[in-house]
């Protein structure tokens, strides 16, 4: 039997930005991530994919709602043991440039968690860097250098590395490759997903490119303006998407097949609504092909419509 | 027969304290009138650059136009004076640039900024440059054109920002637009509706497109020819149709297997091209693919190989396609039935 091992529950991220207005960033979420698996998180900008991932690790505090990690309520922890949940809860960035500190070296900067948690020190710790640095493709004596000196590949692998140092068994990789050219994307998927079975790792996969998160995802939650519209496995949201945004999210990709490109496609008139104020009841509606009047009125459900495939959508 | 643009052997080069960077080799190629080009690469492998040439738009110092040609209309324009080139920029070339943010004056209404080529170039009045100004804004699809008019760039969307800059583009009716990576900032469903509309403005106008991308699926949609760069020089040529069914060159090759399938269930490997894309400070002797290609013989390290003539419309320059080569099959095919998985390393 499969468990969960993040389980999250009416979870709520709000950000005030004036006296009289907030943001929902995150809105209301309830879903889980089974032990072993890469769950795929997709949505536009401003959607708050980022968001939920970076409320999941601990880097923000959510405004409401619970995270159950490994059957604990994060919520409920003392101090010592959240710490140990932390440890064990790691995110990789977007952006290998900005989230490497250029004035340390690529040795102290993946040694920072091993620092912090005080795992290894003086010749081990060393070791433990060297292994690392080779577990991700990388040799030992990239140790000395800095993060300039790295390509943006490379500094991604530097990224993962470091996530990798404190043995997490949870990684929010948050939009990990878009920041690369597509040769180099290939290679760190393929590492992400090598060492997903080497170190018995459990994915948040967040992005914004679909072929990528079909390719390495088992299920994908699709979120539009703070909430998740429709969940399922990753053959399915491509084969029978339910929810009508999926559907044009699907329909817009481009087809990597030329005699295939003069296909209909739904494209959607207009821009997202703006976070700060969101459209009542279902919040695609002002986008939607099909809204309805009750989709002004009511918000959707979040419901089971077929075995393991939920989505919010007065259609069902 | 005349081509609309004809770019012949062009050599770019860029000084810089690390010494002189070879940005752009002896590449050549045309466009058509009224014809979709797509220029396909990575990070530094030219793309920009050689179309920044064309606009004139290459920096010198640092930028140094080594030898070649560009003829637009049969006309050179590398040794065309300053005077000479304002009357083809954005008049009879268009641009448009990666991100609209940065492409447009924050400090000036929109509307403005469409109107300025109208009255620089076809000499119209205030007034009738604000008329066709509000036409090409409704032309684009922003809705109440004549309010928009007004508004300064901070109060569009990313999408309507390009959709501002198409407009700025294609007021003057240019022969050739020249569109570097438009849809690289946007999202997908905005990127599928600027897509449709550079489309439909390409049907209606008969206006020539260079579109630069690295996103094969935005060259599969809206392309007819397609060049793939690397490394400063073109390594294939062909059109769409040819490149992703019949492709000549590795390096082509590994694009098409580093992307993944979004038909059927199965899972395969991705196959990525193992390295890093070359330093062009110091290029490699050869060909500048070698030193990452499986398939590199020891020719490939020591002479650039010419540029091999598939058919009419095809070309790749690689050695495999010399006929005392030895024969390479393409590494799989389009359909996924027939895929022929080249084992994760090398195959001899």
């Amino acid at each position: 039997m499969t468990k969960n091992l993040v389980e999250v529950q009416s979870l709520k991220k709000y950000f005030k930005i004036k006296s009289d207005v907030t943001v929902k960033s995150v809105d209301d979420i309830s879903f889980y991530i089974r032990k072993g698996e890469t769950f795929g998180l997709v949505g536009e900008s401003g959607s708050g994919k980022s968001t939920l991932g970076k409320t999941l690790v601990g880097i923000q505090a959510a405004s409401d709602g619970d995270i159950i990690y490994n059957g604990q309520n994060i919520k409920q922890l003392n101090k010592e043991m959240k710490r140990n949940v932390n440890k064990e809860m790691q995110i990789i960035f977007q952006d290998p440039h900005a989230s490497l500190n250029p004035r340390m070296r690529v040795g102290d900067i993946i040694a920072e968690g091993i620092d912090a948690y005080k795992l290894f020190s003086g010749k081990d710790r060393t070791n433990r860097i060297y292994e690392l640095l080779e577990r991700v493709g990388l040799s030992p004596q990239h140790a000395k250098r800095y993060p300039h000196e790295f390509s943006g590949g490379q500094r991604q692998r530097i990224g993962i590395a470091r996530a990798l140092a404190v043995e997490p068994k949870f990684i929010v990789a948050d939009e990990p490759i878009s920041a690369l050219d597509v040769s180099i994307q290939a290679q760190v998927i393929n590492l992400l997903e090598d060492l997903k079975v080497s170190e018995d790792l459990t994915y948040l996969f967040i992005a914004h490119d679909l072929g990528m998160v079909k390719h390495i995802s088992d299920r994908i939650g699709v979120m539009y303006l703070g909430k998740m519209m429709e969940l399922s496995n990753s053959d399915d949201m491509f084969t029978n998407p339910l929810h009508p945004y999926t559907q044009a999210l699907l329909s817009a990709i481009p087809k990597t097949n030329p005699r295939d490109a003069k296909r209909e496609r739904i494209v959607l008139a207009g821009d997202p609504p703006s976070p700060t104020n969101p459209p009542s009841g279902c919040r695609f509606r002002t986008r939607c092909p099909h809204a309805m009047e009750v989709c002004a009125l009511q918000e959707p459900q979040w419901k089971e419509v077929e075995k393991e495939h939920w989505t919010a959508c007065h259609l069902y | 027969m005349n081509h609309l643009l004809e770019v012949n052997n062009l050599e770019i080069n860029f000084k810089t304290y690390g010494g002189e960077v070879k940005a752009v080799r002896d590449v050549s190629f045309h466009v058509d009138k009224g014809e979709v080009v797509a220029i396909v690469g990575e990070s530094g492998s030219g793309k920009s650059v050689t179309v920044q040439s064309i606009m004139g738009l290459i920096p010198t110092p640092p930028g140094v136009i080594k030898g070649g040609s560009i003829k637009f209309q049969g006309k050179e324009l590398l040794r065309a004076s300053k005077r000479e080139m304002r009357k083809v920029k954005g008049s009879k070339i268009g641009m448009i640039f990666q991100d609209p943010m940065t492409s447009l004056n924050p400090t000036m209404i929109v509307g403005k900024q469409i109107a300025e080529g109208l009255i620089t170039h076809q000499k119209l009045s205030k007034q009738e440059a604000k008329k066709k100004a509000i036409e090409m804004i409704k032309q684009v699809g922003i809705p109440n054109p004549e309010e928009r008019y007004n508004q300064f760039p901070h109060e569009f969307s990313g999408g309507m920002r390009q959709r501002v800059m198409i407009a700025i583009a294609l007021a003057c009716n240019p022969e050739l637009l020249i569109a570097d990576e438009p849809t690289t900032a946007l999202d997908v469903t905005i990127q599928a509706q600027v897509l449709e509309l550079m489309k439909k403005l390409q049907k209606d106008t008969q206006t020539a497109i260079i579109l630069i991308t690295h996103d094969l699926g935005v060259v599969a949609e809206t392309a007819q020819r397609v060049m793939v760069m690397y490394g400063g020089i073109m390594v294939e040529s062909a059109t769409v149709f040819d490149l992703f069914e019949n492709p000549k060159h590795p390096y082509t090759w590994g694009l098409l297997n580093s992307i993944p399938n979004l038909e059927g269930t199965e899972k395969k490997q991705l196959i990525p091209i193992e390295g890093s894309p070359p330093d062009l400070f110091s290029p490699p002797k050869g060909c500048p693919f070698a030193p990452r290609c499986k398939y590199a013989m020891d020719i490939c390290l020591e002479e650039m190989p010419g540029d091999y003539q598939i058919d009419e419309s095809h070309s790749a320059r690689c050695w495999l396609n010399d006929s005392r080569a030895p024969k390479v099959e393409m590494p799989f095919t389009l359909e996924k039935e027939k895929t022929v998985t080249v084992g994760g390393e090398s195959i001899d």
